[in-house]
């Protein structure tokens, strides 16, 4: 009777939360995978069950393809360079220099800023001939770009402006991970004879990897998941040179109203998010040392 | 939408009307009506003092302007509105999304809302160009209210320098071209200070490109919209036009050039001449530090323009007694004295020819004759693309402007690609 009290309380406690999730991502989940299977929802074409028509049409559709790929090249582009550039910070920033809350502050900001207002700035630092990055080319003889407006480029500075905003929300991580090791650590090393990099290869780069993990998981989940900059910096273009997939599952959804392909969309990028997830616990959990 | 999602809809609509109607007077007719803004300035203030104005006048009648984000997002708002049973009762959305609307069912025809002669004197009192896409199979499904067209920006200073008459513009393609070259300028190491001209070729690209189309005496889809033109020799033709203004002219930057930006090149002195919409117009009147002049859009055989902006829909499931007092509404934001304030006050184009009767407007005009040549231009205006399916259609047409002025495809294959792919997505209306 007491461990069934028991349970019902506990069952109580978690009820708002579980359902708040149950509304908002369990049951969308669901009815995405089911909307997937079905024709879009027409006045004179009610839905149907149309089995897998649209993930044959997602098949067929090159910009899939495309979105697809660009979303891999972002992905890879943006997740190892963020996470190197916020491990040299937080190392930066560990250390008991003059300045360095300033530091830590200004590291920071990019994180607290709204992506809209990011993508505005660097609107600015991409524009041909009088932006920043032109001002700073134009005198060495490399002028004439136009950043935003080529195919070669566009998704390149698109990762860029994802790697700005994402390093020091990882730096946070790390600092906050540095600050777990024992001193004595870096005193017995010091008696070894270590040098600062020995010390960093084979004492503070293992202790980290725990952190490492995890950040390199949201990393990649954010990859696919924080694109709002690309709404206003590109559209997507040139020639969908930046659509990614959830910039794509937007454009089908709600400028074309067709939900069903959207849907379809939405359930690959689930399963490409939920492998991500999976491997990575699995592949890297096993050389992960905790404490 | 399956039936939980429908039902949770319904159950917070109700709730949400519960609260309404009680802290509203039980006699009142509410209005909810959706608008985006779409360009710079104080929108949102000029539509609430409107509508407390109308409310002013018409006791019983409330209205609930609700602002929506820009186009896409308003409409997108509007129709997950209608499918959950809960739809506005007027919105002003995008002209070409007419189509979408009509199938969706989700809007009434305006002639099942208008009931007098005097009515139908005030439906036909709009500009044509206008009514052009309000109109699908002979029935009218949209009032004009925010419209605008593009128009050509020259920097009369620049003109002056380069020898040019700064009180003419260039009348056809090739003395936009030839203008175009004289204007550019270089520095001693080969790079460009100072472009000849713009057209914005990013986002939605398409727009300025009907310009260039109409120009050339063609036109890109059928008044049934169900057919589209993309392959025709001389929409390729307008297209290899805009592209060599920057490959073989080098008289416009390579590349796609956005929209947002532009303005700003031109107010800066980056560029002598644009293309841009009216909209921008009190933007460069306030900004630019020189005379400056507008013209008609040059085309190759002919002037011509796309017209583009938003219209008053009237959704679906509307009492009488509200249809009535949306009629009211829709009047009331439409006399000539308002369109004319509105004109004034945004630079988009009054959208009938008795708003330029109105004192207010006369005035206007006197201090700034500018404004004068967007309504004149009217008469070679034809509407933007409209067509079933229209948001997928232009962005098909989008990619392979893109594609084109990027470097990444010539111009016959990549508008040959759209038309094939448009012609699939079109299939099911033919």
């Amino acid at each position: 009777m007491n461990t069934l009290r028991l349970s019902l309380y506990g069952w109580l406690m978690v009820l708002p939360a579980a359902t708040l999730l149950a509304l908002f991502t369990h049951i969308p989940v669901v009815e995405s995978f089911v909307h997937s299977f079905m024709s879009t929802d027409k006045p004179k074409r009610p839905s149907r069950f149309v089995g897998l028509d649209n993930y044959d049409s997602l098949v067929a559709d090159p910009i899939f393809w495309k979105a697809l790929t660009n979303n891999l090249i972002y992905a890879l582009g943006s997740v190892p360079l963020s996470i190197a550039i916020a491990m040299m910070m937080a190392l930066f920033v560990n250390d008991k220099s003059a300045g360095r809350s300033f530091l830590r502050v200004a590291y920071f900001t990019p994180t607290i800023l709204p992506m809209i207002a990011v993508a505005n700035i660097w609107i600015f630092f991409f524009t041909p001939d009088y932006g920043l990055l032109e001002q700073i080319l134009k005198p060495l003889g490399l002028g004439g770009n136009n950043f935003l407006g080529s195919n070669n480029t566009a998704l390149l500075a698109v990762t860029i402006v994802a790697i700005w905003k994402e390093s020091g929300f990882f730096m946070i991580f790390y600092l906050a991970a540095l600050q777990q090791i024992s001193p004595d650590l870096k005193e017995a090393a010091a008696i070894e004879g270590a040098g600062r990099f020995t010390f960093f290869r084979r004492v503070t780069f293992p202790l980290l990897m725990p952190t490492t993990l995890f950040v390199m998981v949201n990393a990649l989940i954010n990859a696919f998941r924080v694109v709002d900059h690309i709404f206003v910096m590109t559209g997507g273009g040139p020639n969908n040179a930046t659509s990614v997939l959830l910039f794509r599952i937007y454009e089908v959804g709600f400028k074309y109203f067709d939900f069903g392909l959207a849907s379809a969309m939405t359930v690959v990028l689930l399963c490409v998010l939920g492998f991500v997830a999976l491997g990575q616990f699995f592949a890297l959990d096993r050389k992960v040392h905790y404490q | 939408m399956t039936s939980l999602t429908r039902r949770l809809f319904t159950a917070s609509t109700l709730a949400l009307g519960l609260g309404f109607s009680a802290s509203a007077y039980a006699a009142d007719i509410e209005l909810r009506f959706y608008y985006p803004v779409a360009v710079g300035g104080p929108i949102t203030k000029i539509i609430d003092e409107y509508a407390a104005g109308f409310e002013k006048d018409n006791p019983g009648i409330k209205i609930k302007p609700v602002y929506a984000g820009d186009y896409v997002q308003t409409i997108g708002k509007a129709l997950t509105a209608v499918k959950g049973g809960d739809a506005p009762e007027l919105a002003i959305l995008l002209a070409a999304d007419i189509t979408s609307l009509v199938d969706e069912d989700a809007v009434v025809p305006v002639d099942d809302v208008i009931k007098t002669p005097a009515d139908k004197a005030w439906v036909e009192g709009f500009y044509p160009a206008f009514m052009e896409n309000a109109k699908l199979k002979d029935k009218t499904y949209a009032i004009p209210f925010q419209r605008s067209t593009p128009v050509l920006y020259w920097n009369k200073e620049m003109f002056k320098a380069a020898g040019l008459d700064p009180d003419k513009g260039p009348k056809d393609w090739n003395e936009m071209r030839d203008f175009a070259k004289k204007l550019t300028k270089k520095d001693a190491s080969g790079a460009v200070t100072q472009w000849g001209i713009e057209i914005p070729s990013d986002g939605n690209s398409l727009w300025l490109f009907t310009g260039l189309t109409t120009g050339n005496g063609v036109r890109i889809n059928n008044a049934e919209g169900t057919k589209v033109n993309f392959a025709d020799p001389k929409v390729v033709e307008a297209l290899q036009y805009w592209y060599d203004l920057s490959k073989v002219d080098g008289a416009q930057p390579a590349g796609l050039i956005n929209w947002g930006t532009t303005p700003r090149d031109f107010i800066e002195g980056r560029t002598a001449m644009m293309w841009h919409t009216t909209g921008n117009l009190t933007n460069v009147k306030n900004n630019a530090k020189f005379p400056f002049g507008i013209g008609f859009l040059p085309g190759k055989t002919q002037f011509g323009a796309p017209t583009g902006g938003g219209n008053f829909y009237f959704f679906k499931g509307m009492s009488a007694e509200k249809q009535a007092a949306a009629l009211a509404f829709v009047k009331y934001m439409t006399t000539p004295e308002r369109a004319a304030d509105w004109s004034t006050k945004t630079g988009y184009v009054a959208t009938q020819p008795a708003a330029y009767e109105t004192p207010a407007m006369k005035a206007y005009a006197a201090d700034f004759p500018a404004a004068i040549i967007a309504r004149d231009q009217l008469k070679y205006a034809v509407p933007e693309m409209t067509v079933h399916e229209n948001q997928r259609v232009t962005k098909l047409a989008n990619d392979a402007i893109q594609a084109v002025m990027t470097g990444a495809k010539p111009a016959d294959a990549a508008l040959k690609d759209a038309q094939a792919e448009a012609e699939r997505v079109l299939k099911d209306f033919n």
